[in-house]
């Protein structure tokens, strides 16, 4: 089986987000960026599948050069080969294109991706690159095993969980659950060190018009400081629930 | 050139982000010049959508579409706009409907604003504004494309009332076979229990509640408030709850009116994720605790002392 799993490089869950050139760009001063949180849980799986079922893995991102380190640690991590577009991600569909155009020349069988990246949480890549290629499509995927190329998926639901079957080839866009917190790897010296052997393919983009451009960014209003109520005065938080914040 | 409103149903009824898109497409529409329809599949009564601006409504009834699958109800929706003309489709953001939307777009050769918060502040060109970099951002989104997919973030725009006399007629689609690749073979749900996603208000604890054997007293403020309940990460890590209950940046997402933390101590992973709710509430031992500066409302003090005085009260609040 050759797994492909998608990549996000993205700011760090701890970041402070500021914008910079005029609130048109994320500001990436003093910004440690990481493996997208569910774009590693989807790995972890595909590694699995190499140890358990001898799969081959491969990492690819859309991206410039700054992108790389995040691929390299995916490689440390143990996925076999990593793929970058040469591109800056302007938008979903964008991103979407690029990897269409890798998976139909890769021959892959199972594409594995996160259900959004923590930056700009657009939630949309994997399902428009299932549709782009026609693979089947199961989002918010907690649970997968393959046998041939019959897949057995579970998706979280709206106060559970659906089991569904389908067939390879597919794309599933994973969350935790898909493995759990505790199988994530941190590389290894050795890892790391064959990391740097293993091959990093750069490819360059399709010219694609993107279709949504973001124009500026924002940050939240300043909140207003936080009402204390005593602990003896239960009274007088349910009165400000009631008549201030009219929520009870 | 029209709106089209998809308006999801669960067991036949309409949840309040189904009226909440369709209050946000009648306001496009009018923003636009054009109308605005909105389709249904497999609802029972779809006059309540009228209050809503629902100026016209194409009922979709099959027993094919029952159980929800991502790639037959794209189609189905494909249909009806082509049907209609539709060039902007809204859309919730449901679980379900985030599978379907990015199908959509491709479908519809359209371009996807999700997490969108606030109607147009321009049609020509396009602009919307959707939250970003996890709560702790937005952007100002321009969408060049003929045809829009706009994802209408939950509780962001709210329900807005707008009478119309508005009239339903059926809808037949075309189901093919082929589209069902995913098939649904077992769903699994709890009965009666309000879910994360539905509930207007979340009532959430951490670690502070010390063990999964404290939780009764949160499951009974939970109860007399008609809230869902949910849990920080390390809870769930922890195994005292499940999964499920999971919220913060990378579990559930939660856009309520009301959140109250208890025994939570509020890291930028959690208050990211739970960041959308309108008012929060926080009771946690630690006047140093970080949720403090993200609360609207605080008590300092302990979970064990406040929370069972707090759930006498809002008996007493609730029967009177």
């Amino acid at each position: 089986m050759k797994i492909l799993v998608c990549i996000s490089h993205v700011p760090d869950t701890t970041s402070k987000i500021n914008f910079t050139e005029n609130d048109t760009q994320f500001d990436t001063n003093g910004v440690q960026f990481v493996i997208n949180p569910y774009d590693e849980f989807s790995l972890t799986r595909a590694m699995w599948f190499k140890e358990k079922q001898g799969a081959s893995v491969t990492v690819v991102n859309v991206g410039n050069a700054t992108t790389e380190p995040t691929l390299r640690k995916a490689l440390a991590i143990g996925a076999d080969a990593a793929i970058r577009v040469n591109a800056s991600a302007i938008d979903g569909l964008f991103v979407a294109k690029q990897l269409a155009e890798v998976v139909k020349n890769g021959g892959y069988d199972l594409v594995l991706a996160g259900r959004e990246s923590i930056d700009y949480n657009g939630g949309m890549v994997p399902g428009m690159l299932a549709s782009l290629v026609d693979f089947n499509f199961v989002n918010g995927c907690v649970g997968i095993e393959v046998d041939g190329t019959a897949v057995s998926l579970v998706r979280e639901i709206d106060g559970g969980n659906e089991t569904h079957s389908s067939t390879l080839p597919m794309v599933v866009a994973g969350q935790k659950g898909i493995v759990e917190e505790s199988d994530l790897r941190i590389p290894n010296m050795r890892g790391i060190m064959m990391a740097r052997k293993k091959p990093l393919t750069v490819l360059e983009p399709l010219e694609i018009e993107n279709a949504t451009a973001a124009q500026s960014y924002e940050k939240p209003a300043p909140k207003g400081a936080v009402k204390l109520v005593a602990a003896d005065n239960i009274d007088e938080l349910i009165n400000l629930l009631h008549n201030e914040a009219k929520v009870i | 050139m029209s709106v089209l409103v998809f308006a999801d149903s669960s067991d036949g009824k309409f949840k309040k982000s189904a009226f909440e898109v369709v209050s946000y497409g009648k306001r496009v529409a009018e923003q636009l010049g054009t109308t605005v329809a909105v389709v249904t599949i497999n609802a029972s009564d779809v006059s309540e959508l009228y209050t809503y601006g629902a100026e016209k409504v194409l009922t979709v009834s099959n027993d094919q579409l029952k159980t929800f699958n991502a790639k037959v109800y794209t189609s189905v929706i494909q249909q009806v706009a082509t049907e209609e003309n539709a060039s902007v489709v809204v859309l919730d953001s449901s679980i379900n409907v985030l599978h379907v939307a990015p199908m959509l777009a491709v479908a519809m050769h359209a371009g996807y604003a999700s997490n969108v918060v606030a109607l147009p502040s321009e049609v020509a060109p396009f602009t919307i504004k959707r939250k970003a970099f996890s709560n702790k951002g937005f952007s100002k989104t321009i969408m060049s494309t003929e045809n829009k997919i706009i994802g209408v973030a939950k509780n962001s725009y709210g329900v807005h009332e707008n009478p119309v006399t508005g009239t339903s007629e059926s809808f037949e689609a075309i189901i093919s076979e082929s589209d069902f690749g995913v098939k649904s073979e077992k769903v699994e749900k709890a009965s009666g229990k309000v879910t994360i996603a539905d509930a207007d208000t979340v009532v959430s604890a951490g670690r502070g509640l010390k063990g999964p054997e404290n939780w009764g007293m949160i499951e009974e403020l939970a109860e007399i408030l008609g809230a869902a309940t949910a849990c920080s990460k390390p809870v769930s890590d922890l195994g005292w709850r499940s999964h499920g209950e999971h919220v913060g940046q990378t579990g559930k997402p939660v856009a309520s009116n009301l959140y109250i933390a208890i025994g939570i101590s509020g890291a930028i992973q959690h208050l990211a994720g739970i960041n959308a709710s309108k008012v929060k509430v926080v009771i946690n031992t630690d006047p140093e605790a970080p949720f403090f500066k993200a609360a609207d409302y605080g008590i300092v003090g302990d979970a064990f002392e406040v929370v069972p005085v707090l759930i006498e009260k809002l008996k007493a609040f609730k029967a009177a």
